[in-house]
């Protein structure tokens, strides 16, 4: 589980995060929502140590990371998965090579050892076959796959994943949020996804939290945002006709 | 003050360079692959360079000894001098921020815009250990680059020496032993080594710290060159007044 508290981020005079509190919890597959600009990258970058914050605190599973000494965030580091907007593999290593990176930084496993992990972790995101492709060779819905096989082949207790959707035609977009809400489910996983994809929202969000403006302006799940009367969010969710026509539907269904 | 605050970054970079060491098997590989980037990779070109370099030198120097008081071998002399004080260690380094720099400016700032290094810190690896480190310990070979240059160098001379009738083989071989003085090797390679470490520090300072896209990583490599070219003058100038005078 990770809790946040009262979370301040500023860049220069700009203040983007201004006191955000949440928890997302252990095992469900918690999104980060909100319009660009909103703070969800930087909410996220905080999340993950990238971006040190001047006030607040994140815990993970109860312990307060900036709390902790060089060694204790390290483990936590080793702990985390992240699947980042564009992949972020290793352009220099084959796909194999991209995903057993964790496993030879991180454990002392036999060579044979990492090999079956990397088997084993390429099938499950179907794609057994990619061992000796660069990533420059593999379509962005690979990538993607490459990136969620890469993120959990450590049995990380933590994924994040920043837009995972990004750039992915719809059907290859759903194969990828059912992959991660799996994978959660799988390994009761604590998922963070920061996302604006309302198809994600709508298929895997547990728990959502919108952020606006740099403030948590709603919090619920994917069952509570058709029902919200919150008109911050009514406006971004039913941005499109497709999903005021849903909405319509579902409250028509559920009076 | 962005200069001050650059170069305090720079040297706190040159720090956090060599804490937190990324585990041995994985450094062993790094190394080994920027050996074959930086250092082979470079053969090519400096032997090429060096080669006709050393023939331009020796035209020159003879074309410029008009005094028949002046006695031939002096042109085997004054090449010797030239390549193994300036041409080899410091002319070289030139170019070789415009080759390596670059390369190692442009190859960790697209990892910076690809997100790759932010994958690295976000698995808790100290991505500038990772990155920087290698280099730094490959470029240690580059004294070895900078002999290649000096070896090709002279022989260049020689070649256009003899081939181009401005002195006899004899006058040339007994010119680039006359009054030979081992500490000036020595002097050209504390220059390597020193030049060695700006090669591979600054270009990655540039890469590892720049922001933007994919325009600032070109725009990241052409600073690099002008800092490192800078840097290297500006110490070749200090230690020549330190070591030689």
């Amino acid at each position: 589980m990770i809790e946040v508290n009262n979370l301040h981020k500023s860049f220069g005079d700009v203040e983007v995060l201004k006191g955000i509190s949440t928890s997302f919890e252990k095992g469900k597959t918690n999104l980060i929502i909100g319009q660009s600009g909103s703070g969800k990258t930087v909410f996220l970058k905080c999340l993950l140590g990238l971006f040190e914050y001047e006030e607040g605190a994140i815990a993970y599973d109860g312990k307060i990371f900036s709390q902790l000494s060089e060694d204790e965030k390290r483990n936590i580091r080793a702990q985390i998965g992240m699947v980042f907007q564009g992949s972020a593999l290793f352009d220099s290593m084959t796909i194999a090579e991209n995903v057993m990176f964790p496993l030879q930084m991180f454990t002392k496993q036999s060579k044979s050892e990492m090999e079956d992990r990397v088997d084993f972790v390429l099938k499950r995101v179907n794609l057994p076959d990619a061992h000796s492709k660069m990533p420059s060779e593999a379509s962005g819905g690979m990538q993607k796959r490459v990136a969620i096989a890469r993120a959990i082949v450590n049995n990380p207790k933590y994924l994040f994943c920043d837009e995972p959707n990004s750039g992915l035609d719809p059907k290859t977009a759903i194969v990828i949020d059912n992959l991660i809400q799996e994978i959660t489910d799988e390994y009761q996983i604590t998922t963070v996804i920061n996302s604006h994809d309302m198809n994600s929202v709508m298929e895997i969000g547990e728990k959502i939290v919108f952020l606006r403006h740099g403030l948590k302006a709603w919090e619920g799940s994917n069952k509570t945002i058709f029902k919200t009367d919150n008109e911050v969010v009514t406006d971004f969710v039913y941005s499109s006709n497709l999903f005021k026509k849903v909405r319509k539907m579902y409250l028509k269904e559920h009076d | 003050m962005t200069y001050l605050h650059n170069i305090g970054a720079y040297f706190l970079m040159i720090v956090e360079m060599f804490r937190k060491p990324t585990k041995w098997s994985v450094m062993k590989q790094l190394i080994l692959k920027d050996v074959d980037d930086l250092i082979i990779g470079s053969l090519g070109i400096v032997a090429f360079i060096s080669f006709f370099v050393g023939g331009v030198v020796t035209i020159q120097t003879a074309l410029n000894i008009d005094n028949p008081l002046i006695p031939k071998y002096l042109v085997g002399f004054a090449t010797r001098q030239s390549i193994i004080l300036e041409f080899a260690p410091t002319f070289m380094s030139i170019i070789m921020a415009g080759k390596v720099g670059s390369f190692i400016t442009s190859s960790i700032g697209t990892m910076r815009v690809t997100e790759q290094i932010d994958a690295l810190e976000v698995m808790g690896i100290n991505s500038l250990n990772y990155l920087v480190f290698p280099k730094f310990v490959s470029m240690m070979l580059y004294p070895f680059v900078i002999s290649i240059a000096m070896f090709l160098g002279i022989l260049g001379g020689m070649a256009a020496c003899v081939y181009g009738g401005f002195s006899t083989l004899e006058d040339y071989i007994t010119g680039i032993q006359t009054d030979f003085e081992t500490f000036h090797v020595t002097y050209a390679f504390i220059k390597t080594i020193v030049f060695a470490f700006v090669l591979a520090t600054i270009p990655s300072f540039h890469g590892f710290y720049m922001k933007g896209g994919a325009l600032e990583v070109g725009k990241a490599s052409t600073t690099s060159f002008v800092w490192t070219s800078v840097v290297i003058i500006i110490l070749n100038y200090f230690l020549t007044q330190m070591l030689l005078s």
